[in-house]
């Protein structure tokens, strides 16, 4: 037999690797990319005759209960039904066993490549805000993402915010089938399979709380969410990923230097919103916001002038903050006291 | 590079062992463990025969010696008992063993026919020197690189003979020709179309895709197979999957 080209040899790795789609309703366009999970592929569902993203897990030969726990994770991602949460929108298996999705095609860029272009400060938030809203809703029912972070964040080109790669995500009790006494879920971790054992590291180290790096599975909740999106606005905010949460204090230090040195539109961050960054990305996950509806408020209260919870004001504070929102109104009362003044001065009966 | 005899056959069919041929080789049994090592030598001795004469500048009948001797002696001296899957990959592991091997013989000034007389198993060296002469090798070329590569395209060339026999036996000959002119064609810059294929094969283009579905399937499950054999546990196999068939975007 004639020896293998170096061409032919990486043709038949790709062809190897191929998702066998022949008995499916989908045809393969090319391959996108691929991710520790798995590899994502363009092709077209033939039957609506539109493009779709269909990722394959990328594990061979799978643990028998691994199809059950993926088709249940792609259920629950299937009730994640929100407007910054990629809709999903079949799953199946491959002849030769391996699961399958097929998800909305998202065009638009990532938010680490995205967040290169944004300039004001106010806009940085309010895609951070979607992002937090994204999550928030998973939160309520019951996901926990795990693996946030500026490359699982699309912006399309609309501005819409999208959060991706829900693979390695969290079930918990949803808090709203809880209190609705509903149909309620177990608590559960349901990503793939062997990797999810307790002690073993799964996400990305810049973007993962203390308790997930240290592989404490038990411990990863709602609030190692919202550290990894305090981690996000770190990465809005100074442009750079946050300092890995390698030990206290000295993570704590970093973190509060790198956010007193960073600037936005040529000034300094002000201190409510460097305590925000720095209450989200607490090393203490009891010392973070709770929720990230709470994350979500006090962004808005900065956004809006008010006072957020992250920080205490001094009473100068205060003032500065009152003068400054209420800055028109405080220029005309100023203008109308000048004015009387200077009326007493020169029509002095 | 090409001045010499060539010993052995076209004897390159693998024997399957159906699981780890690593495990198998450190078999208590007898039988189970020649069988281990001879799929290790089916997977390996081409790569290790380049390498020898890469790395080491050994001619044509030094490296032909030097290859059956060391996979002669990895089998009496039982080598891969050491191997702990926990510390290297299995194909690091060989090539250390393979360069301690022949800095041995080296330092002891053994260049017997040790391996030519310990001849294992009948494996076509002429071959494989054809290969080294199409490989067209620069100077720059890192052997320990160039192993990895070679034992890549080792592991597939095995698959791909285990692909055609299979067809065979199953009466798929034309399904394999039909994966040949397509996927395994040499010329990168030919374009066939299905429609094209049908064409050629007086076949319907729906019938197309499905031959070539079902022999990439095919293919891919005895590249996993092979893989399987010569991995000695979970974590590797799958470690050893993402490398072989993680391939970049086109």
């Amino acid at each position: 037999m004639k020896p293998l080209s170096d061409g032919l040899l990486r043709r038949l790795r790709r062809v190897a690797d191929l998702p066998d789609l022949s008995d499916s309703k989908y045809r393969l366009i090319r391959k996108l990319g691929s991710g520790g999970m798995g590899n994502v592929y363009l092709v077209e569902d033939t039957v609506l005759r539109r493009e779709v993203a269909l990722k394959v897990i990328n594990i061979p030969d799978p643990p028998p209960d691994l199809t059950a726990r993926m088709l249940r994770e792609a259920r629950i991602i299937a009730r994640l039904e929100h407007p910054g949460i990629v809709p999903l929108h079949d799953v199946g298996e491959l002849p030769d066993g391996r699961v399958y999705y097929t998800m909305k095609r998202v065009q638009g860029s990532s938010l680490e490549r995205y967040s290169k272009s944004i300039e004001p400060l106010s806009e940085r938030l309010r895609i951070f805000q979607r992002i937090c809203q994204a999550v928030a809703f998973a939160h309520v029912r019951g996901v926990i993402h795990r693996d946030l972070k500026p490359e699982n964040v699309m912006v399309g080109g609309f501005g819409e915010v999208l959060v991706m790669d829900w693979g390695i995500a969290k079930l918990q009790e949803a808090p709203d089938e809880k209190a609705a006494g509903g149909e309620g879920v177990a608590s559960d971790d349901f990503s793939s399979g062997p990797q999810t054992r307790s002690g073993t590291v799964l996400g990305t180290p810049a973007f993962m709380a203390p308790e997930q790096a240290r592989g404490q599975v038990e411990a990863v909740d709602a609030r190692s969410d919202v550290y990894a999106l305090g981690a996000i606005l770190f990465f809005l905010l100074c442009r750079k990923n946050p300092p890995l949460p390698e030990a206290e204090p000295a993570f704590t230090k970093q973190l509060a230097w790198d956010l007193a040195a960073a600037r936005a539109e040529d000034r300094p961050l002000s201190r409510p919103l460097r305590a925000i960054c720095t209450r989200a990305m607490a090393w203490d996950n009891s010392a973070r916001y709770d929720t990230v509806t709470a994350l979500i408020a006090d962004i808005e209260a900065f956004l809006d002038g008010r006072a957020v919870s992250a920080y205490r004001e001094n009473l100068l504070e205060i003032a500065r903050r009152f003068l400054f929102k209420y800055r028109f109104l405080a220029g005309l009362v100023l203008t109308y006291l000048i004015i009387r003044l200077l009326m007493i001065f020169f029509f002095r009966p | 590079m090409h001045d010499d005899t060539h010993i052995g056959g076209a004897g390159s069919r693998f024997p399957q062992t159906r699981g780890s041929a690593i495990i198998a080789a450190r078999s208590g049994d007898a039988e189970t463990r020649n069988r281990g090592y001879a799929a290790l030598v089916a997977g390996y001795w081409k790569p290790v025969y380049k390498y020898i004469r890469l790395k080491w500048h050994q001619s044509n009948e030094d490296a032909k010696d030097l290859t059956q001797g060391f996979f002669a002696q990895a089998m009496e001296k039982e080598f891969f008992q050491g191997y702990d899957p926990a510390k290297a990959r299995f194909r690091t592991f060989l090539r250390t063993c393979l360069d301690g091997y022949i800095a041995n013989e080296n330092k002891a000034g053994k260049r017997l026919k040790r391996g030519g007389n310990a001849q294992i198993m009948g494996l076509d060296f002429e071959n494989a020197e054809g290969e080294i002469r199409e490989l067209q090798l620069s100077a720059g070329t890192v052997p320990e690189d160039f192993f990895e590569r070679e034992s890549l395209r080792s592991l597939f060339e095995v698959a791909l003979a285990r692909l055609k026999e299979a067809c065979e036996t199953a009466g798929k000959m034309q399904h394999y020709r039909i994966f040949e002119r397509y996927d395994l064609r040499e010329d990168e810059a030919e374009k066939i179309t299905y429609d094209q294929l049908a064409a050629e094969f007086d076949l319907p283009v729906s019938q197309i895709t499905n031959h070539l579905a079902y022999v990439r399937r095919e293919f891919r499950r005895l590249v996993l197979e092979i893989l399987r054999e010569l991995t000695a546990s979970d974590e590797e196999f799958r470690s050893e999957v993402r490398e072989v068939l993680g391939v970049d975007p086109e």
